[in-house]
């Protein structure tokens, strides 16, 4: 098992921002997350965020608290949030935090990416 | 004739130790304890250690990562709530009595005035709104026991328990 330092990736699509997560996603290593994307955001037009969970395969309730806290930000910019790659224990820890409600869950990236209207 | 009655007395204990012997395998008892620094890099360090140790009951994956998730949360919440990412020891225990797995994690931090409020849904003390709150909702989910004792100034101690290969 490895445990070395785990970053964030992020790739422009147009006014989507896909942010690559590591594979374990908790407290540690989601310090980083909030100052990159807000500078990030500070500086580019973007109304959708992407999470890409491909190479994930943990995750506790910080992860959901760093969704909880981009979904509030892009909505309040009348953007969306958007995730794909999530396996089945993704999707599990996903649901029980109360995410799966807020955030599209999706099964390929372009599907993530491309446009769609949010609910109601 | 005292001798042969020696050698099958003999024989009758032995033969009674090696059940008893197995009467203990079948209720099987192992324990661990560790002491380590209160830093986030530790999270990821105590959750595999303490699930290395779970291997031992052969759990399923579900069952390993289930496990992780809770430790995750109890050790995180040390390292922000009870030491206010300042200095301290969190102390992890676990053990396995045959198939139960008991997994317990304290710090001597700052401690929690109201417990049962603490363990709502989405209440979190911190300002910075990247959590989330549901710490202890996770462990609840995850666990099939999660007892929380705390006191104001005396740290916290949290002890979770869940039956493995059900």
């Amino acid at each position: 098992m490895l445990m070395g330092r785990e970053l964030f990736t992020y790739e422009a699509e147009g006014q989507a921002l896909v942010i690559h997560l590591p594979r374990e996603v908790d407290h540690h290593n989601c310090i980083t997350l909030k100052y990159e994307t807000d500078l990030i955001l500070e500086e580019n037009y973007i109304n959708r965020l992407v999470f890409d969970f491909t190479g994930t395969e943990f995750m506790d309730s910080s992860g959901i608290g760093v969704l909880l806290s981009r979904y509030k930000q892009m909505e309040g910019s009348g953007g969306t949030v958007a995730v794909y790659g999530t396996g089945p224990r993704i999707s599990r820890i996903l649901k029980i935090g109360g995410i799966n409600r807020l955030v599209r869950e999706c099964r390929t990236r372009e599907e993530a990416v491309g446009s769609w209207a949010p609910k109601g | 004739m005292d001798r042969e009655r020696k050698e099958m007395e003999q024989v009758k204990r032995l033969g009674s130790r090696s059940e008893q012997e197995t009467e203990e395998k079948k209720i099987r008892k192992d324990w661990m304890r560790m002491e380590m620094e209160s830093c986030s890099r530790n999270e990821e360090f105590a959750r595999v250690t303490v699930a290395v140790f779970l291997s031992r009951l052969d759990p399923t994956l579900e069952e390993m990562s289930d496990v992780k998730t809770a430790v995750s949360e109890a050790v995180t919440n040390c390292v922000i709530h009870g030491y206010g990412n300042g200095e301290g020891i969190i102390y992890i225990e676990a053990m396995i009595e045959g198939q139960e797995f008991t997994v317990s994690i304290r710090d001597e931090g700052k401690g929690i005035e109201d417990v049962s409020r603490a363990m709502e849904p989405m209440f979190t003390s911190d300002t910075s709104g990247e959590r989330s709150g549901m710490g202890f909702s996770f462990m609840e989910a995850f666990m099939d026991q999660v007892e929380v004792s705390s006191e104001p100034g005396r740290g916290t101690l949290v002890t979770m328990k869940k039956k493995i290969g059900r």
